[in-house]
């Protein structure tokens, strides 16, 4: 799934400060925490409030797709006559198809989308898990990402920073605000991945030398 | 398992002949002015039993100048063979290949070749992190134009290959000490000529580390850093992560601090220094993997110089 955090409302009241009729669009894809039809209604319902407060004259309204990020799913589900502004939901993909799909319209972003990845429970911590390398290693290196999961993408880890398993790098962990709620030590993926080939009968695999990665192709704009 | 090797520095050959090496270690700071660091090369140099130091790469993160620079303008001006770390953190394979080639074009004979830490840590964390190679592939990468004459994608270089040593950063602290010996294995197959430990304080912990690493047949120099006080004793054990300092030591360094008198509190560390680290040398120099002891107590010339005659008495 596609991590996303809100963002602070008066960056999204800036954008859209010149517009009347705006369409809040949620997304009901894989973006999560969920940004549905209650999420956008809820966001709708801020921006009205806000901008009347300031006795500006506006109308939001809120709706939802079954997923921003295709183009022929768009053109059958939403309808935009009559709005001047759309405020997307969804990742940077769903504001990006709106507005490939809605060129008469400004799509401005109500997220900042973060990270691919997986979470604990329903509204549990969220992981980092991939960042989409074009080349995956997860075969070599028991199902552990090293690329996403160790803080230098390194292919030959351990580096000298693990100590007692845990990496050197500090990581901030935020809350949907953005604000670091704890500073904490995210295990080192290389021994993670260690002791998981060694479960497995497979430390071949550890031992092993693992060339540059060609980076190539993970850089964008990317095509299939 | 280790790969073809040539001995082109001072260091290497030294090691070659069967010598017990002593390397020393320098880090210039974010400045252009040398001039401490080349005392400091100075002091290691007439010790005369140094063969050559290290010249740190941007240590903690904490940017400085050029270390391929300050390299060359040691060993030039000193007449002190360095040895050139150079950290992936902060280059891509471009760059990488760039700075190898002008460090062998400068005459320096040596690199260290390191992932470095990340840059998240140190002077400039909101820096975009490189490690488009590790410290492992940069050794390959080294290798492979000392001896094919080609970077890693083949494109050949023109004229003389270069004829650099390269070490690699070992880690006796390392728990488990399996994933650091196979790790070894793994950077001697693509090339590395020796290697230097982290700090190490126990004799227990250097003896269990080079007997581990001894079946790949690469010459180990084990780290150690005298301490000038206890303060700088205890961070060790506090705050360097990995590394452990055995309880009698600290203790004596805890006592020495309760010496009103400076001088009388000095000359008590220095003689402990001396013998202390007298022993760990003469018992670590038993190990058949053991090639040297790197040095790495910047700036604490008084027991440098007793600690090798020690040994060597
Ligand atoms: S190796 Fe690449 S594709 Fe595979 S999980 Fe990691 S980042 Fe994603
Ligand atoms: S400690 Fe582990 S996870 Fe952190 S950078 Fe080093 S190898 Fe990667």
């Amino acid at each position: 799934m596609i991590i996303t955090r809100e963002k602070p409302i008066e960056e999204i009241l800036s954008y859209i400060e010149p517009y009347k009729k705006i369409l809040v669009v949620g997304c009901d894809g894989c973006v999560q925490p969920p940004r549905g039809l209650r999420e956008a209604e809820k966001l709708a319902s801020m921006i009205e409030m806000a901008k009347k407060a300031k006795g500006q004259e506006v109308e939001v309204a809120a709706t939802t797709v079954t997923r921003q990020c295709c183009i022929e799913g768009l053109r059958n589900q939403l309808k935009v006559d009559g709005y001047d502004a759309l405020v997307s939901m969804a990742c940077g993909i769903g504001v990006q198809v709106l507005t490939m799909v809605f060129p008469e319209l400004p799509t401005f972003p109500a997220q900042n989308t973060v990270f691919i990845g997986y979470e604990e429970k329903r509204e549990g911590n969220m992981y980092e898990a991939c960042v989409a390398c074009g080349d995956c290693m997860l075969g070599y290196t028991g199902g552990i990402c090293p690329v996403a999961r160790c803080a230098k993408g390194l292919m030959n880890g351990p580096c000298g920073g693990c100590v007692d398993g845990k990496c050197e790098v500090e990581v901030e962990i935020r809350d949907w605000k953005g604000e670091v709620v704890e500073v904490v030590k995210n295990d080192c993926a290389w021994y993670l991945i260690f002791n998981r080939l060694k479960q497995i009968g497979r430390l071949d695999l550890y031992r092993m030398y693992r060339p540059p990665k060609n980076w190539a192709l993970a850089t964008g704009p990317r095509r299939l | 398992m280790a790969k073809e090797r040539k001995a082109f520095s001072n260091l290497m050959k030294a090691i070659e002949r069967g010598e017990f090496v002593y390397t020393g270690e320098l880090e210039p700071h974010r400045s252009i002015d040398l001039s401490d660091v080349k005392d400091w090369a100075t002091t290691l140099k007439n010790t005369g039993k140094i063969v050559a130091a290290n010249v740190t790469d941007n240590p903690r993160s904490d940017s400085a100048i050029s270390s391929l620079v300050a390299a060359y303008l040691i060993q030039r001006d000193v007449g002190l063979e360095t040895i050139y770390q150079l950290r992936t953190a902060d280059r891509n394979r471009l760059a990488l290949l760039s700075d190898i080639l002008g460090a062998a074009a400068l005459g320096l004979k040596n690199i260290l070749a390191l992932t470095g830490d990340h840059t998240k840590i140190g002077t400039t964390p909101a820096a975009k992190p490189v490690f488009d190679l590790d410290g492992t592939q940069l050794v390959a990468l080294i290798h492979s134009l000392v001896y094919e004459g080609k970077d890693l994608d083949g494109n050949e270089i023109h004229g003389p290959k270069p004829e650099i040593n390269v070490g690699v950063a070992g880690n006796p602290n390392m728990d488990p000490l399996e994933a650091e010996v196979l790790k070894l294995e793994r950077k001697a197959e693509v090339g590395a000529d020796f290697v230097q430990t982290q700090v190490v304080f126990d004799v227990e912990i250097a003896r269990k580390y080079l007997r581990a690493v001894e079946h790949i047949g690469i010459p180990v120099l084990i780290g150690i850093f005298p301490p000038r006080s206890y303060g700088q004793a205890s961070f060790f054990d506090k705050y360097v992560p990995g590394v452990t300092v055995p309880k009698e030591f600290i203790e004596a360094f805890k006592k020495f601090n309760e010496i009103e008198d400076k001088a009388r509190r000095k000359e008590k560390i220095n003689e402990y220094n001396v013998e202390y680290f007298v022993n760990f040398i003469k018992e670590v120099k038993k190990e058949k993997a053991c090639a040297g002891i790197h040095i790495m107590a910047v700036g604490y010339p008084d027991v440098i110089g007793p600690i090798i005659e020690g040994v060597e008495k």
